[in-house]
């Protein structure tokens, strides 16, 4: 928490993948995302090809593998429900070592644990390369509607300043001798969420006071805009493209 | 339009109540001639920032008249009004709301039309009037408060205004940082009109002062004066700090 | 309950995709309708306070918390437009900074927690507020209701998603009773949670509160101001008031037999929902009933059950799609009826 939270998985670095134009990374992350989750959960060995892809891409773009381990944690809980599939699910049943599992399961379980932590790796890459500014650019540029952007943008902006203020309510809070146990303390801590929207909602207002006495009429003016060549497009693109290669190997095999 | 002879802010008369029927000015008036640096002083809950925000016409509905070198504020004129009238908020958290300083200082040029090369050369512009040219690619939450501070001064600044207005400009800031910006106004040659309860940093940056009080201008005259007459001081509330002496 | 990628299937991902693009698209255009060209900066900030306030612990008991999910409290404070649109942009920005949830299961997210969550809060929400008497511990205690329906509303939501394009061959009726069921839970906490925030915020700032807003309506005499500097910045003027009660009506009754259209055709054709059912079979029965003791295991193995199952996801979704086409409906009425005098209501809007 505290200033700088969003930042937390940016690593700075210069790297090929780091200079990519971002919304050639956007849509690269995406269509690499969509083929993994299109291949056939039998094709395992398609799977691994995925993993060294991405490999590839982190030794390209420098990002430590112990890094990259750490941040698939946010995986967790689904691991354990993946664990539990074999257990729950339907079908034919298999005996491991004196537990009886359902083989639906286990390929069910695989299927959420393999696709979705590639998910994840590919996200955390993403996100590792790309600078929060540059993410909202290349949002903008794929195309985004302007007004989620921007939300999306006041949103970053703001967030720090928000978790911030309720950093200093807590402080508050707990200098006076207040410390959040139990039940019988959510009023306290819904009063300070209340007084949180309160004070987010009225600089909401003045923050727009400030735009609209700079000329603000509705419409943001472009500052930025980013642009890649093709050159850019066909390095940022040949990640899914691979992928593609070895989801189709993974329907034919 | 002969805009030598026109004063950089003239408001005549000026009344306004809020919806829910509360009264904040009742006929204001006071003239600021080009390139005059003048301080609004005032206690709280005298109309300061009413009277502001009539400044370019985010407030209006009631009678009297702002004009800003002699343009009237109203609707037809509000895109340029907004151009010549530079109001600096308190909290620079509210004034900089963009992703990065240069993109912050661009836009308000940037809502007025202007792009490429031109766009950049007014925001670095403004950023060396400042001393914050260094900055450019910082998000605004990097920047200390002070700093803060200046940057929403040149996010103004580029707009080229024809006044600029200072909602508390030294609230907040440690003594160095007050030197700074102090530095910074005094070396700009626009019109500038402050709206401050430090009257020490009145008396060093503005030779002439207004005190509104109760929505009336209550006084007008050199800030040296205006400061050392203790009974104009008491009855509007303003009270130096403890052993300063303004005629020193 | 964010899903991650492998979890529902391609096709499955990219239907909730247009849905929740549609309904995205669709709240856009009433946030902008509710808060004009105020839409940006507001919505943002609500964003980021949505974002800290899931941060915020709340202590269940030794060692245990939970914190906050926020889609009945958006939908309350600021509207369901407003607080569908926050929620979707807090689920896309978790989704691309913090890789929370997967991306190609963000249309699934955003149509369970920020579309069908906001929308079922706030409908109970409203339904309660006309039933209940005009007072603030009525706002509080149908907040409270709205979040615990709103949880496990989503979390159907989501099981409806799943029986569609689940990846796994898990009997729907489990999936169903276990996310409700764990759902309720967290539901009762996010219902005390928001209540008391509500709660708090109704004590300090009534006008901040939307869904509050008919209570402080006979309170004002006249609505002058149209600026933005009063907090009380409503533009419509008592004669707005009476066509939007019409127009809640129309909605409701548009709703009601879109509701029963949906439901009707769900439960004629044994679509994908009961897909899952039927390919289990008897074996599948047979297996169930000695690994689940639990009484509430054995829901999904029945036909009548299953059915009767069916009949309620699909009236979540049709609440859901309802909700989507019923504010088009609202909007384009609305908007037609505005359009004649555009530009006297805005009068901040100079172009540049």
């Amino acid at each position: 928490m505290g200033a700088g939270h969003a930042h937390k998985l940016y690593r700075r670095a210069s790297s090929p993948v780091h200079a990519l134009p971002p919304h050639t990374k956007l849509a690269a992350t995406f269509a690499f995302v969509v083929v993994v989750v299109s291949t056939p959960r039998e094709a395992m060995w398609a799977f691994g090809m995925y993993a060294v892809l991405l490999g590839v891409v982190a030794g390209l773009a420098r990002v430590p593998f112990g890094f990259l381990l750490k941040r698939l944690l946010i995986e967790v809980p689904f691991v354990a429900f993946a664990v539990l599939l074999p257990f729950v699910a339907e079908g034919e049943r298999v005996e491991v070592a004196g537990i009886s599992l359902s083989v639906s399961g286990l390929w069910g379980a695989w299927n959420v644990l393999a696709k979705g932590t590639l998910g994840v790796a590919a996200s955390v890459l993403l996100a590792a390369t790309t600078e929060l500014r540059e993410l909202l650019l290349g949002l903008q540029r794929l195309k985004l509607p302007p007004l989620l952007v921007q939300i999306a943008s006041f949103m970053i902006r703001y967030g720090d300043v928000i978790t911030d203020e309720m950093r200093r309510m807590r402080i508050a809070r707990e200098s006076r001798g207040f410390e959040a146990r139990g039940l019988r303390h959510w009023g306290v801590l819904a009063k300070s969420a209340g007084a949180l929207f309160i004070r987010s909602y009225e600089r909401g207002e003045r923050v727009h006071l400030a735009m609209v006495s700079r000329g603000y009429a509705g419409v943001m003016p472009v500052i930025d805009e980013v642009t890649a060549s093709r050159a850019q497009w066909s390095y940022a693109l040949a990640l899914p493209c691979a992928a593609l290669i070895v989801c189709l190997l993974g329907w034919m095999l | 339009m002969d805009a030598v002879t026109e004063a950089s802010l003239e408001v005549s008369g000026l009344a306004f109540a809020y919806p829910d029927g509360h009264q904040a000015l009742f006929g204001v008036d006071f003239r600021i001639e080009r390139g005059e640096r003048v301080a609004l002083l005032g206690p709280n809950g005298a109309g300061k920032t009413t009277l502001v925000l009539h400044l370019n016409g985010i407030l209006d509905g009631g009678t009297g008249s702002v004009r800003v070198a002699g343009l009237p504020v109203d609707r037809a004129h509000m895109a340029e009004i907004r151009r010549k009238v530079g109001i600096v908020f308190q909290d620079p958290d509210d004034q900089l709301f963009m992703p990065t300083v240069r993109e912050d200082v661009a836009f308000g040029p940037a809502a007025a039309g202007l792009k490429g090369a031109e766009l950049q050369a007014r925001v670095e512009r403004a950023l060396e009037r400042v001393g914050m040219a260094e900055f450019q690619d910082r998000p605004p939450h990097h920047l200390s408060f002070g700093q803060r501070r200046r940057v929403a001064v040149a996010t103004v600044l580029a707009m080229e205004p024809e006044i600029l207005v200072l909602d508390e400009p030294s609230s907040n800031l440690d003594p160095a940082s007050r030197r700074e910006l102090a530095d910074i106004l005094r070396s700009l040659d626009v019109t500038v009109l402050m709206v401050t309860h430090d009257l020490p940093y009145a008396l060093e940056l503005c030779p002439r002062s207004l005190v509104l009080s109760e929505g009336v201008i209550a006084a007008d005259g050199k800030t040296a004066e205006l400061l050392a007459n203790d009974e104009l001081m008491r009855t509007h509330r303003l009270e130096l700090p403890f052993g300063f002496d303004p005629s020193r | 309950m964010h899903v991650p990628d492998g979890f529902i299937n391609a096709p499955t991902s990219a239907v909730a995709g247009v849905v929740a693009a549609g309904a995205v698209a669709v709240s856009l255009r009433g946030a902008r309708r509710e808060l004009d060209e105020r839409t940006a900066p507001l919505a943002g900030l609500v964003a980021a306070f949505i974002f800290a306030v899931q941060m915020l612990n709340f202590p269940v008991a030794a060692g245990t918390s939970g914190h906050l999910l926020g889609g009945a409290l958006a939908a309350i404070l600021v509207g369901p437009y407003t607080g569908a649109l926050c929620i979707s942009v807090v689920l896309l920005m978790q989704g691309l900074l913090f890789a929370d949830g997967g991306l190609t299961a963000l249309g699934v997210n955003i149509t369970d927690m920020s579309i069908v969550g906001v929308a079922v809060a706030y409908v109970v929400f409203r339904a309660l507020v006309k039933v209940l008497p005009r007072t603030r511990r009525s706002i509080t205690a149908a907040s409270f209701v709205a979040a615990l329906i709103s949880v496990p509303a989503a979390a159907l939501a989501f099981t409806a998603f799943y029986a569609i394009g689940g990846t796994t061959d898990v009997a729907i009726g489990k999936v169903a009773t276990a996310m409700v069921g764990v759902h309720i839970l967290i539901g009762i906490g996010e219902a005390a949670i928001t209540a008391l925030t509500v709660g708090a915020v109704i004590a300090v700032r009534p006008d901040l509160v939307y869904g509050a807003r008919d209570l402080r309506r006979p309170l004002k005499l006249r609505v002058g101001g149209e600026l933005v500097d009063a907090p009380a910045a409503e533009t419509p003027a008592p004669a707005a008031r009476t066509s939007r009660r019409t127009l809640w009506i129309s909605g409701l009754v548009t709703s009601l037999v879109l509701a029963g259209f949906v439901s009707f055709y769900a439960s004629a054709s044994p679509d994908g929902l009961e897909k899952v059912a039927e390919d289990k079979g008897f074996a599948a029965s047979a297996e169930d009933h000695h690994t689940a003791d639990s009484p509430l295991a054995d829901y999904g193995v029945k036909d009548i059950d299953n059915a009767r199952l069916s009949g309620g996801l699909a009236g979540v979704i049709g609440v859901g799609v309802t909700i989507v086409a019923g504010s088009a409906v609202f909007w384009a009425v609305r908007r037609r009826r505005t359009g004649e005098a555009p530009e006297a209501s805005s009068p901040t809007n100079t172009s540049v």
